[in-house]
This record gives C-alpha cells, structure tokens and sequence, in this order.
C-alpha cells in the first residue's frame, strides 16, 4: 500500500471521526479521538499533580487544575475485572482493563476466545469503530 | 445510644404501601402512583388534602414533581425530584425529614411507580446506549454494556481477590426466597436452593439467571410526619433515626471496584443515629444481583471486607435462623422490583418489621432498629446510595 493510499484512508476516519456526534458533544476530546483514527492511546495527564485519569477531561479530577495534555499511552493493560455477556447473538467479554499508566477504563477484550480471559491478563491495545464513526479502543491478549 | 431528644430528624414514617400489583398494563403510570398515594395515606389515616409537601423521583411522568402534584391535584409548599435512581426513595424519606425539621411542610408524600414488566423491558440484559451529552457515554457505549454485566464484574473481583464463590452468592436468592414464600403478593414464591441458582442459565459470567432480580410494574408509597402529628394518628409510628446519602465516582479511573457508596451513606447514616451495626435488628438491602448485598454487606460493616460471602452462606440472611434477617418480603430478587427501583420497597419492608407487621414467620421479635439502604443508578455514570435507620417509637 502507498504512502498516499494510508493518507487518504487516515483522513477518512479522521473525517468520520470528527462527524461523530459523540466526538461533537465533547470539543475538547476530539483530540483524543483524531489519534484513535491513528491508532494511538492518548491519556489526559495532569501537570499540576502528575497523574493521568479516565475518561478523559480538561480538568484534572485529582486536583482540579486545569492543566492537561495528552500524552501517549504505551498501550500495555491487564485485565481488572470481566464478565462473558451470554445474551448476545455471540457472547463477548466485556471488562475493565487496567493501564500500565494506572487508570482503569470499561472495554472489551477482543480477539480471544472468552472462556480463555482471566483477571490479571496482559493485554495490548487495539482500536474498533464505533456505529457513530469515532475509533474505540479495545484490547486484545498480549504476551 | 443516643436520648430521644438529641434524635437528629424529628420526623416520622406514619404511612407505607406497596402496590400489591406485578403486572399492570391497564393502567397508566400516573394513575399508579395516584393509587400508591391512596393506599400510604389510608394506612396513615390522612388525605391528600393533608399533603404539603411532594417527593418523586425520575420514574414520576415527566420526571418532575409538578406533573404528579398537578394530577393528583395537591396543594404543597414544598417539592424535591431528586433523581438518584433505584434508592431515590430511601434518600426522599431523609430528605423529607430534613424538610419537616426546617419547616418546610408537614406532610410528605413520597411515590413510586412504572410498569417495566408489561412493557417488556428486559431490564438487565438489554443494550445500553445513551445519549452523547452525558459526559461517560463516548467512553462506555461502544462496549455493549449491560447493567447485569457491570454486576457480573463486581462479583469476578470478589472472587477473584476474595475467594467468594457461586454458591455463596446463590445463598442470598435461597434466603430472599425463603421469606417470598410467605409473600402472597411475591411475583417469586418458590423456595430455591443453592443448586437451582448455580444450575439457572449464565446471564453474564459469573451471574446466573437466579442471581438477578425480578422485573414487576407496581410501586409504593410512603408518608412522612412530623412527630406531633403523628401520635395524632392510629398507625404504629416510625421514627428516622439516621440518614446518609452519596454519588459513588468513577474516582477518575483509580477506583476499587468492590467499594460501593455503602461505605459513605452507611458510615453518616449509623454517625448521625448513633448506632453501630450491632444495633440493626433487621436490614433491608437493596438486591438487585445477589453479589450487590454481598459488597453492601461489607461496607455497611455488617462484616469485614472480603467476609460477606461466608456472612451469607448457610442462610445468613434468613430471618430465624441467620445473623442478620434482611429482606424479609423476599426483596427485589423474589418479591418485587417496581420500575426497576427497590428503594421504596426496601423502607416498606423496615417499617413493616418495626410495627410488627411483617408475615409472622420472619417477623423479628423485638424489632426496635431497622436499616434500608441500597443504590441507585450503575456505577461509572452516578452510582448513587442512600442509607435509613428507622427506630420504633414507644
């Protein structure tokens, strides 16, 4: 694939990405959402008290300053807590995965067979689209 | 234990019903709630003209007091919709004597009502995806989450840290069960064993079908007093002992996911009474999954944490037999559930053990302390809580 064919299909999620009302009803995480379309883990980190939170917002809610920006997320997560949601045409897991950076965020874990999911499961991070055209992040095992 | 004088709310439950409907669909949500008011007044021996003060919560029509007020044609002085979900109604009763000790009204006529079960909600299964103003909804939508799959996380933490098991849990449907027997109203009068829940169909790992609660339509409604008035009346009268209410944050994602907003409402509830829980002679819980009793079990410091499923095992929770009667209507889990919301029931039941009017065989003798506590909405999006403790009075 060209260089110029990745560009164009970049864009193209962006351009969903920034059509996606969930996106619009929160300006001030679109940039997490343009580096979803990328294929990148941002976290809101805080400069006032040095944690990062989830979800994301322009304040910290440790300390409450408002001085957040976004840095990039190695990716890297365990599994806290899951479940296998059985009333589903196909069961899925859905889950709480810890970051490597320390919050703990609502997902699924994809790509593996449920019954083989187990708390204290590395994990990598992975991106799906949503109905609405942002790029979730989801997870997948990871050894 | 403190005197009488020092009580912090002086005010009184003098009137309780609870709709003896499951199934409702020849009826308008409004005119539930209206028969709700009748039925807590009658028990009470007051009149709507008596009422001056109206609480409701999101299940009212329209979602706001007015509508209500407006229907059943009260003339009050004093409103609160406050919204906290399935325990709204738990909070509404300490906020009703919050009111009556400002003066505010005299009067308070709290409702509930909904008709889930003939709407065909399934309830705790279904996909929830809401609209994108609320600040959580980007990041938890895409999951397909269900609120018996946010549960069923919960209880794969406890066993995951605690060793709790699915028989443990399956213990809290066999005692709730044990008491719906004796509820002519229950929609669940059969008694379930431990093997029934653990062999019921998985809903959301490790939850079984037997670990959710029931879906009904119906409701309940309560009246609250102020003392004077109520030695004026012919009900056995209750008085509010001690209040807590809290929202349970996500805590910006550095959250324990076993801790529930128990800790917080219980703590001020038993600060503000006096009480320790030692001195609960029946509890009412909010059960909506059967491992929610179990974390609430833990921090209302019925036990230390990490003990509630072996609090609970071998019928811990059964009136005449365990260390802790709770539920004794068959809760939410057997009895009822009205539009997905047990705190009203779970007041109905305290008051009804503290008059000495619950079903005679899990009545507790002697019941002078009762506590109804339990949460509202899911956790991540405003887990909400609110704790009662309700005393008899002489």
């Amino acid at each position: 694939m060209s260089n110029s064919n990745n560009d164009s299909e970049l864009a193209a999620a962006q351009a969903r990405t920034l059509q996606d009302t969930y996106v619009q009803a929160f300006p001030e995480t679109q940039a997490f959402w343009l580096a979803s379309a990328r294929g990148q883990l941002l976290l809101p980190h805080c400069a006032s008290c040095g944690r990062s939170h989830w979800h994301p917002r322009a304040f910290c809610p440790f300390c409450h300053a408002d001085a957040i920006s976004w840095q990039d997320a190695s990716g890297r997560a365990e599994v806290y807590s899951f479940s296998i949601v059985r009333r589903a045409d196909a069961p899925y897991v859905l889950a709480y995965a810890r970051l490597e950076e320390g919050p703990i965020l609502m997902t699924n874990i994809v790509d593996v067979e449920p019954a083989a999911v187990h708390t204290g499961m590395r994990l990598m991070v992975a991106f799906r689209a949503t109905q609405q055209g942002r790029m979730a992040p989801v997870f997948r095992p990871h050894s | 234990m403190r005197m009488a004088s020092e009580r912090p709310y002086p005010a009184c439950i003098v009137g309780a019903y609870e709709h003896p409907t499951r199934y409702a669909p020849e009826k308008s949500v409004a005119q539930l709630h209206a028969e709700c008011a009748r039925g807590a007044l009658d028990d009470a021996g007051l009149s709507f003209a008596d009422v001056d003060g109206y609480f409701c919560a999101a299940d009212a029509p329209g979602g706001i007091p007015a509508l209500m007020v407006d229907y059943m044609n009260l003339k009050v002085r004093h409103v609160d919709g406050t919204e906290s979900g399935g325990c709204s109604y738990i909070a509404h009763v300490g906020r009703a004597a919050q009111a009556i000790a400002q003066g505010r009204c005299s009067v308070a006529l709290i409702t509930l009502a909904g008709k889930p079960r003939s709407s065909g909600q399934a309830t705790g299964t279904e996909l929830r995806v809401l609209p994108a103003d609320r600040p959580w909804s980007a990041w938890e939508s895409p999951y397909r989450w269900t609120v018996s799959g946010i549960y069923a996380n919960f209880a794969q933490r406890h066993m995951h840290e605690h060793g709790t098991t699915s028989e443990q849990m399956a213990w809290v449907k066999v005692a709730a069960s044990m008491h719906a027997q004796h509820n002519p109203n229950a929609l669940l009068r059969k008694v379930f064993t431990v093997e029934d829940v653990v062999q019921s169909p998985m809903v959301a790992d490790p939850l079984h079908r037997l670990d959710c609660c029931v879906i009904t339509d119906g409701g309940g409604a309560l009246i609250v007093t102020r003392p004077e008035i109520a030695r004026t009346l012919r009900r056995p009268h209750v008085a509010v002992r001690g209040f807590g209410e809290t929202v349970r944050t996500g805590d910006g994602g550095d959250f324990d996911l076993l801790r529930t907003g128990a800790a917080a409402s219980g703590r001020d509830a038993f600060a503000s009474a006096g009480l320790v829980p030692g001195d609960v002679k029946y509890a009412s819980i909010y059960d909506n999954f059967t491992i929610m009793v179990i974390l609430q079990l833990e921090d209302l410091g019925f036990c230390a944490r990490g003990e509630g499923g072996r609090f609970v095992e071998d019928g811990g929770l059964v009136s005449g037999v365990g260390r802790l009667p709770w539920n004794t209507d068959g809760g939410g889990l057997c009895n009822n559930h009205p539009q997905n919301r047990g705190g009203m029931t779970k007041v109905i039941e305290a008051v009804r053990q503290l008059r000495g009017e619950a079903h005679p065989a899990v009545q507790v003798p002697g019941c002078d302390i009762a506590m109804a506590t339990g949460p509202g909405m899911v956790f991540g999006i405003g887990h909400s809580h609110a704790t009662l403790l309700l005393e008899r009075m002489a």
